[in-house]
């Protein structure tokens, strides 16, 4: 079976696409490869982090391997409380990714969701959706972000907060992305509902329901996942931003914008690693998710398509 | 003419009302405010004195109605954390702002448009392969990083830049200018230059793709089939094209640019009212968030309008739309 | 006197998978004062042929053999003689007139550029040779028309700018592709009268590429017919449409729907050069027991009754901006009887679609009613049971390219009616069903598990018909369903709605600008203009003995090709 779609993929025009591109093999490996090593947390990293166990302010501070001072059980050095920047970074980028990939579902759903049936069905519903999404897009996303967790902090308690931090974060970010999908599906959606197939759809009879998911959706999938890679990148960078500002994770639990935001009191007495692997890392993962969806913008644009 | 100015004018006007009635609701609905103001040890009487000083018990229309003549004048009350007036708050920190804002955009789609029409002409060479890589690098790039990475390389190793701060500034009234002094300006050049990378990016694959688009229309091959030279064809008639879309990016660009240097500010301790915005997130200080929603608003909505009417001088299909002639 | 001269000239395109000759050892002449055309169906090379004169072939297509010869200079793949030659001895119109001029220029800006560019001319005398170019191909007020924009002229008029600006510096050749082909048969005719009198005037040589023969009949001195990058025909043009030689051209001349009679079919040829009359029936066997035996009855199947259909959409902030107030159909009457086929003629903006929207139930009209048999369509009232009646009623569409779902197989295209119909249909007879109707438009039964990209535009056509069929339709609608066809697909095509409604007793409702597609086709007519009816007649007393003023111009304007049928 999956032997079979992957077959059917590489036989394609976008997988041959695929593999004549360098740079969409190499950063797909690469993304793949962390998405692997942080579900794979557990098993996979050093040490556990949050065990206290394992950290002893007796590490604290140590520089990576090849630096002098090194220590063999810390390949990439420690932070302030001695936990082992390896294994953080790896627990870090779990939290980073959930909570990218939640808030894009979540916001892929809600913008497709009222993309789809505005650009549809029209009439007033249409222009009531359009204008909501034309002044959210007045506020921009990072901004918007930030008004939600503000509003969050408003209901919650701080010490709720910070346990809530993953859903007040979801819920943040993706509120702040939707509008984007929005305003793309149903651009797309007033494309294709003009097209003879769902006029005939229609004369048949076909209920709208029927018609916007199997007809309409397959045939505008491929802006919305181009779409959603790219956002994906930004998610996790919007993430890192808040958490960095101090309203996303707590040091606690810390994702690495976390991670980033406490490296960066050393970075003037010289504990640079602290700051700069996590920082190396999250532009890793956002360089490698924008590439795949660079390549994938090309190779699904029907206009640029080599014969 | 007149009909499209009033149109955009009014459109302009509702999307402030609704952001106005959001600023609102995060007022009055998130929170206590009494309890914001006064804490807990208040007795209800003295509560329900603030309340009704408030308006807190009049219908929810007169106080929407309250807001937005008060909001309107610059008046969004005291701040619950620093107890100042929030209009004052404000006015001190916007000069720093928006000086910083000005110049990263002025960057932004300067070299933004240079760069876009440079890749898009000369498609294969090894510099616009540089200057696209490193562009895709930059949307990679969060700003604060960017920020740390300039401040470790040019503060602590190179130690020629400042890494904080505005520098010394000099007043005309109410408004405070680091363009004078030599500090000023030194001051100025990380934060800018780490503000308006990310914006410059976009706008490079923006102009990219648009212009790319527009070399492939009938207009541009029958330029090129009237033996008009490339020169010509691409900065002349490619050009003008490729820049509609920048209008209206430009407009949306000022906006980010202004959240996000809320990023900036917190990373170069920049005394603006990003700095100001951020600290009222953490302690849920509701009357400065309001207010800053509002002026973010405020300038982005204004921008647009502008923009939309340099659209109508620009394109003439705006112009005469309704003037058709039938044959 | 002879100054193009192209020989052997070949041009490849590499793909993915192949190597395709779009010209393969082509060579012709061309003197002054003479019109060529390039005629041949789509993918053969024939606009490669003209973009490779001025050397501005599309990547990755490119000149691999063969020499243009202009005056004796050699011009192929010579972009340095080319350069100074493009716009001053050759001057080059494009298709679509709405998108080869620059929007954001004046016409003035864009014709002075040009004349500037390649004479010594100051600005105040450019602006003078001009004005007087845009007088020459016909605009009025040219010294004020000069200084608007490209969008406030109208497509024939905007056609017209282009002209002017391809002989604005006096160019010896003029290179035509598809000059008419987005604009209505009026404006066609004038347009090509034009061409014709500057190659008087200006002793020009004028090499036309088109796809229509009644181009070619009505325009060209010598026409060269291509097919998959070969030159197949070369000859004076009344030759080769009245005796062509060999097999392609003949099946290509046969297959022109001919002005001066009806046929029954068309005739066409096999590779071999035998004729075939093609006829499905008895494929229909199977469908006509499913359907159950439909008595002719010559009664009214449709009643169209005074509809006036206003597109008016004001709204206080609207997002899209409201349409044009615009009377689409203006107090429209006709009827159709069962088992005739109903034609409606007219040119772009005549109302003719509106028309077939408002009976599929896909537009509501502003006024007036509709009737099939005694069902009003629009009454509140039968809500019920008009979604019953749907199926009766169904529709083919113009571009094969959008009217088939690209996510869906063909067996999923053509069973989805049958299912929505049928609730309760088993296994066994959907696929019967779907194969019977897959046999009689004539494709093979293995296509049913292919996606529409795999197959060509007349096979597409096709399966669109094999879906409307599904629905045990008694009334076919069919909007310009061959005019993105090549015109041999087209009398395929023709040929086979023709047998399907014979033996399906089908009510067929015929819509086209195409009037020699109309004559083959219907019983009777109407003509449109603007929204209202001129006249409503059988179809050989219209093309007789036309009443009405507009469709005697209409007559009077469709180029006329004899049939050798």
């Amino acid at each position: 079976m999956i032997p079979q779609i992957i077959k059917t993929f590489l036989d394609s025009d976008i997988g041959y696409s695929f593999m004549k591109s360098k740079v969409a093999i190499i950063s797909s490996v690469i993304f793949f490869t962390i998405v692997l090593v942080s579900l794979l947390a557990v098993i996979i990293s050093p040490y556990n982090p949050f065990d206290p166990k394992n950290v002893s302010l007796m590490d604290a501070f140590t520089p990576p391997i090849w630096s002098v001072g090194g220590s063999v059980d810390f390949l990439l050095g420690t932070d302030q409380q001695g936990r082992d920047m390896l294994s953080t970074m790896i627990y870090g980028s779990q939290i980073s990714l959930i909570v990218g990939f939640s808030s894009i579902i979540f916001a892929t759903f809600l913008g497709v969701f009222l993309g789809v049936t505005s650009g549809y069905l029209g009439g007033r519903y249409e222009i009531i959706v359009m204008r909501l999404t034309d002044v959210q897009l007045t506020i921009p996303s990072i901004l918007m972000a930030l008004l939600v967790d503000g509003i969050a902090r408003g209901f919650i308690s701080k010490s709720l907060h910070d346990d809530m931090a993953i859903y007040v974060l979801i819920l943040a970010i993706g509120i702040s992305e939707w509008p984007q999908f929005a305003r793309i599906t149903r651009a797309a959606t007033l494309v294709e509902k003009n097209k003879e197939y769902v006029l005939a759809s229609k004369i048949i009879g076909l209920s709208d329901i029927i018609i916007m998911l199997k007809h309409i959706l397959p045939n505008i999938l491929r802006p919305i996942l181009v779409i959603a890679t790219i956002g994906l990148s930004q998610a996790i960078i919007t993430e890192s931003t808040l958490s960095f500002l101090g309203v996303g994770f707590p040091p606690t639990n810390p994702s690495l914008g976390t991670l980033i935001r406490f490296g960066n009191n050393f970075l003037f007495s010289g504990e640079w690693w602290i700051t700069f692997f996590p920082a190396i890392f999250l532009v890793i993962l956002a360089l490698s998710i924008n590439l795949l969806g660079d390549w994938m913008r090309d190779a699904l644009n029907p206009k640029l398509k080599v014969r | 003419m007149f009909n499209y100015f009033l149109k955009r004018l009014l459109q302009s006007f509702l999307v402030m009302l609704i952001v106005a009635f959001v600023a609102f609701s995060l007022f009055n609905f998130v929170g206590d405010p009494v309890h914001n103001m006064v804490g807990q040890e208040a007795s209800e009487e003295t509560r329900e004195q603030i309340r009704e000083k408030l308006g807190l018990n009049d219908p929810v229309y007169t106080q929407f109605f309250k807001f937005v003549s008060n909001a309107s004048n610059g008046e969004f009350g005291l701040s619950y954390e620093l107890r100042r007036p929030v209009s004052l708050l404000i006015s001190e920190r916007l000069p720093a702002t928006l000086e910083l804002v000005l110049v990263s955009a002025f960057i932004a789609i300067f070299f933004g448009i240079f760069f876009g029409v440079y890749t898009a002409i000369n498609r294969e060479g090894f510099v616009s392969n540089l200057i696209l890589i490193s562009s895709l690098l930059g949307v990679s790039l969060p700003t604060f990083v960017i920020g740390i990475l300039f401040i470790y390389l040019f503060s602590v190793i190179l130690g020629i830049l400042p890494s904080f701060g505005r520098g010394e500034v000099v007043n005309f009234g109410f408004w405070s200018t680091g363009f004078l002094t030599l500090s000023g300006i030194k001051a100025l050049i990380l934060p800018s230059i780490t503000l308006s990378l990310f914006q410059m990016t976009y706008i490079i694959r923006l102009v990219r793709a648009e212009m790319m688009e527009i070399l492939q229309t009938d207009y541009i091959k029958f330029a090129r089939a009237r033996g008009i030279n490339n020169k010509v064809v691409n900065n002349r008639h490619a050009l003008k094209n490729g820049l509609i879309p920048v209008i209206t990016i430009t407009g949306i660009n000022v906006g980010t640019l202004i959240a996000f240097s809320i990023i900036t500010e917190t990373v170069f301790q920049w005394p603006g009212m990003g700095l100001l915005f951020i600290n009222a997130v953490q302690f849920v200080d509701i009357p400065i968030m309001s207010a800053y929603l509002f002026m973010v608003a405020f300038l982005f909505v204004m921008i647009n309008f502008i923009v939309d009417i340099a659209y109508y001088f620009i394109d003439p299909r705006i112009r005469f739309r309704d003037e058709v002639t039938i044959e | 006197m002879t100054f193009l001269k192209i020989n052997n000239l070949d041009i490849e395109y590499q793909t993915r998978k192949e190597t395709i000759y779009a010209s393969k050892n082509v060579s012709f002449t061309l003197k002054k004062g003479e019109i060529i055309g390039i005629v041949g169906e789509s993918g053969s090379g024939k606009s490669t042929i003209a973009n490779a004169i001025i050397n501005l072939v599309d990547k990755p297509g490119k000149i691999t053999n063969g020499s243009i010869l202009l005056d004796e200079t050699e011009i192929c793949n010579n972009e340095e003689v080319i350069r100074s030659i493009r716009g001053k001895k050759i001057g080059f119109i494009f298709q679509d007139p709405q998108t080869s001029l620059n929007p954001l220029f004046t016409i003035r800006d864009q014709l002075v550029e040009t004349i500037q560019t390649h004479t010594d001319l100051n600005y105040e005398k450019a602006i003078e040779k001009s004005i007087k170019l845009l007088t020459e191909v016909g605009i009025e007020n040219s010294d004020k028309r000069i200084n608007d924009y490209p969008h406030q002229f109208s497509g024939g008029m905007r056609q017209r700018v282009v002209i002017a600006l391809a002989i604005s510096c006096e160019p010896d050749l003029l290179i035509a592709d598809e000059p008419t082909t987005a604009l209505d048969v009026s404006i066609q005719f004038k347009i090509l009268n034009l061409l014709k009198k500057l190659t008087v005037d200006r002793n020009l040589g004028i090499l036309i590429i088109t796809h229509d023969m009644g181009v070619i009949a009505e325009i060209t001195d010598k026409v060269l017919i291509m097919r998959h990058g070969k030159i197949v025909e070369y000859g004076k043009t009344l030759n080769v449409l009245s005796k062509p030689n060999s097999i392609e051209c003949k099946s290509l001349v046969m297959s022109i729907p001919p002005t001066n009679k009806k046929i029954s079919r068309f005739k066409y040829l096999s590779p071999e050069g035998k004729q075939i009359i093609d006829s499905s029936l008895n494929l229909t066997k199977n469908i006509i027991k499913n359907w159950g035996i439909r008595e002719l009855s010559n009664k009214k199947i449709l009643d169209f009754k005074n509809v006036t259909k206003i597109f008016d959409e004001e709204k206080i902030l609207s997002i899209r901006e409201p349409e044009d107030k615009i009377k689409a159909l203006d107090n429209v009457s006709f009827n159709i009887f069962e088992g005739e086929s109903f034609g409606l003629v007219g040119e772009s903006g005549s109302g003719k679609s509106t028309i077939a929207k408002i009976i599929c139930g896909l537009l509501p009209p502003s006024k007036g009613e509709i009737k099939f048999e005694n069902l009003s369509l629009f009454d509140p009232k039968n809500k019920m049971k008009i979604k019953e009646f749907r199926g009766q009623i169904q529709m083919i569409f113009q571009d094969p390219y959008s009217s088939l779902n690209p996510r869906f197989k063909i067996k999923n295209i053509i069973s989805e009616p049958i299912k929505f119909f049928q609730k309760n249909i088993d296994n066994y007879s959907l696929n019967q069903n779907v194969n019977d109707l897959i046999d009689i438009v004539g494709i093979s039964r293995t296509s049913l598990d292919r996606f529409p990209h795999e197959f060509s535009g007349g096979q597409r056509q096709r399966i669109s018909i094999a879906r409307a069929l599904a629905t045990k339709p008694r009334l076919l609608i069919c909007d310009e369903p061959t005019s993105a066809l090549d015109v041999t697909i087209q009398a395929q095509v023709l040929n086979l709605l023709k047998d399907l409604q014979e033996q399906l007793n089908l009510t067929i409702l015929f819509i086209s600008h195409d009037l020699p597609v109309i004559r083959q086709m219907c019983d009777r007519i109407a003509v449109l203009k603007k929204g209202t009816i001129c006249e409503i007649n059988q179809t050989e007393n219209i093309f007789i003995n036309p009443k009405h003023m507009y469709t005697k111009e209409l007559l009077r304007l469709m180029p006329k090709i004899k049939s050798i049928n």
